[in-house]
């Protein structure tokens, strides 16, 4: 890989009590690129997404060991501040989890905690993210209704503006078009293909179909291990590995 | 065959019968218990019951009315259902939030409260009691909102406790990736998310608070007036009903019926003015 990569993991075990999860991920994940993190339901590609920023932890009896670096700075250093390293990553969920606010405040929700005024007032920012993710032509005549009433795609996009309004560098997305309908997803979609230029996005999906349209790069995960990883042309096309080529093919999944 | 079919079909009907007679009872009960209040009392129920004090001679059926108990039963049941708020609201979204609900501490806490809300209220009074000789303070008004405050507290929080850990998981960690703190997500996410429930909860603390009487009988004590500060004694309803049902006069009996439809009146305006108010902020709720 010629550019530095801004998001780096170096050997990452992480355990559910005894259970392991994920064992002995190595992963450099390309700039401004659409990375495709594939495999089978429940082979940790969710635990993986959740690694980069620090959700793991919280939960009950997680051990985790190894380095994931953004930039130079290793996000598991006890030095580093949580609330920082969330803030440069924008999550996307499997189903869309709007605060109990209004649409407006959802927008503002993140810029308020962060004291953000970059981008000058608030009603501005709102604005630019609900444009951004083509919601605004929709909702701007109901800015303070409750963000329930949206539809769930709707909802989906609201819950991705909302991310963007941190100003994060990556966005991680879990499975984010599994709970929409085909119009949502394809909306959802043509929204990463034109933010990939100014973020980096990290897709998990078991849609090998939904990597095929999006993906530049692409991860292939097996019962908590990396089995292959290398741009899509090169995984979907002449995959390396013996257990890539099954799931490619569809004879393990 | 056939015979195996009837005595489902039996089964069938011996369940429905009995599911049918329960929530008869249940509904009848509560139609039963307000018919009661309404005919036995609806003799003295008149202006002067809500607006006037006892006058000299009240409980040998002279004028007056139980001004005394509504204002002294308003004031010190809110006192504690607000104290009682302020404690078991940050004990709860420790217990939930920061702590996690399966964690250690949220078992023993849970334990704890339920433990606590076990215990007879007539051992809160006791108790309050002797907090009250400890600080050398008579039966007052400030003794019975401690007391009370201590009573509703495990139901309060309990409660409380069921709708907070019922905030999904997903919704907290969406506000965690934005990088909001547990403080952060805790107030201005779970206790939105939630609010309904924890009203509803404060509302039947104050429900049990305000319809009590063993634990205010020793520690706040009974007066014919309005209590002008914490250090005097302050009547309550359910002791005024204790007093005037226990007096061997008819008239007075009837009074006591009286004042206990003002008490369910009371409960039920308090119930429905909060579930009104917290109507407007359910429609923002993610199921």
């Amino acid at each position: 890989m010629n550019e530095k990569s801004l998001l780096q993991v170096r050997d990452l075990n992480v355990a559910y009590g005894t259970t392991p999860a994920l064992k002995g991920i190595t992963l450099d994940i390309p700039n401004k690129k659409i990375t495709a993190i594939i495999g089978p339901s429940g082979c940790g590609k969710s635990t993986l997404l959740r690694a980069f920023n620090r959700l793991l932890e919280d939960g009950d009896e997680v051990s985790i060991s190894g380095k994931v670096l953004v930039g130079s700075e290793d996000i598991y250093d006890p030095r580093n501040d949580v609330t920082q390293i969330r803030k440069k990553m924008g999550l996307l969920s499997q189903r869309p989890y709007p605060l109990p606010m209004s649409i407006y405040d959802n927008i503002a929700y993140g810029p308020r905690i962060h004291g953000l005024s970059s981008m000058g007032s608030m009603d501005e920012i709102v604005q630019y993210y609900l444009t951004v993710v083509g919601l605004w032509d929709e909702v701007k005549d109901r800015l303070k209704e409750p963000a329930s009433r949206l539809s769930i795609g709707q909802q989906q996009r609201l819950c991705l503006a909302r991310g963007l309004a941190v100003e994060p560098e990556i966005i991680l997305a879990d499975e984010p078009t599994s709970a929409l309908d085909p119009k949502s997803s394809q909306k959802i979609e043509a929204e990463f293909k034109s933010l990939k230029n100014r973020y980096t996005i990290i897709i998990v999906t078991h849609i090998l179909r939904q990597a095929r349209r999006l993906a530049d790069y692409v991860a292939f995960i097996y019962l908590g291990e990396l089995i292959e990883h290398g741009p899509a042309g090169q995984i979907f096309e002449h995959p390396q590995h013996e257990m890539t080529r099954e799931y490619i093919q569809g004879v393990i999944s | 065959m056939r015979k195996k079919f009837s005595a489902k079909r039996l089964e069938e009907l011996l369940f429905s019968v009995l599911m049918k007679a329960s929530a008869v009872i249940v509904f009848g009960s509560l139609f039963v218990i307000i018919g009661t209040i309404i005919a036995r009392g609806i003799g003295s129920m008149n202006l002067d019951m809500i607006t006037k004090t006892p006058e000299g001679g009240y409980y040998l059926g002279k004028e007056g009315g139980v001004l005394n108990a509504i204002i002294g039963s308003f004031i010190l049941t809110i006192a504690a259902t607000v104290l009682a708020l302020l404690i078991s609201l940050p004990v709860v979204l420790y217990i939930n939030i920061f702590k996690g609900k399966g964690s250690r501490l949220a078992v023993v806490i849970r334990m704890s409260l339920d433990f606590l809300w076990g215990i007879p209220s007539i051992v809160y009074g006791a108790f309050g009691f002797t907090i009250m000789m400890f600080f050398g303070i008579t039966a007052s008004l400030l003794a019975g909102i401690i007391t009370v405050t201590l009573f509703i507290l495990p139901i309060m929080a309990r409660a409380m406790d069921e709708v907070i850990s019922m905030v999904p998981h997903d919704l907290l960690e969406a506000s965690y990736s934005l990088g909001a703190t547990k403080y952060e997500t805790a107030f201005k996410v779970a206790t939105r998310q939630a609010l309904s429930g924890i009203v509803s909860a404060a509302l039947i603390a104050f429900g049990r608070g305000i319809g009590d009487a063993a634990s205010v009988l020793f520690t706040a004590g009974f007066s014919d007036r309005i209590p002008l500060s914490l250090l005097q004694p302050a009547a309550t309803l359910p002791l005024a009903i204790f007093f005037q049902l226990g007096t061997p006069f008819p008239e007075v009996q009837e009074r006591a019926y009286a004042s206990a439809f003002i008490l369910t009146v009371l409960i039920l305006i308090i119930s429905i003015l909060a579930r009104f108010l917290t109507s407007r902020h359910k429609r923002n709720i993610i199921q």
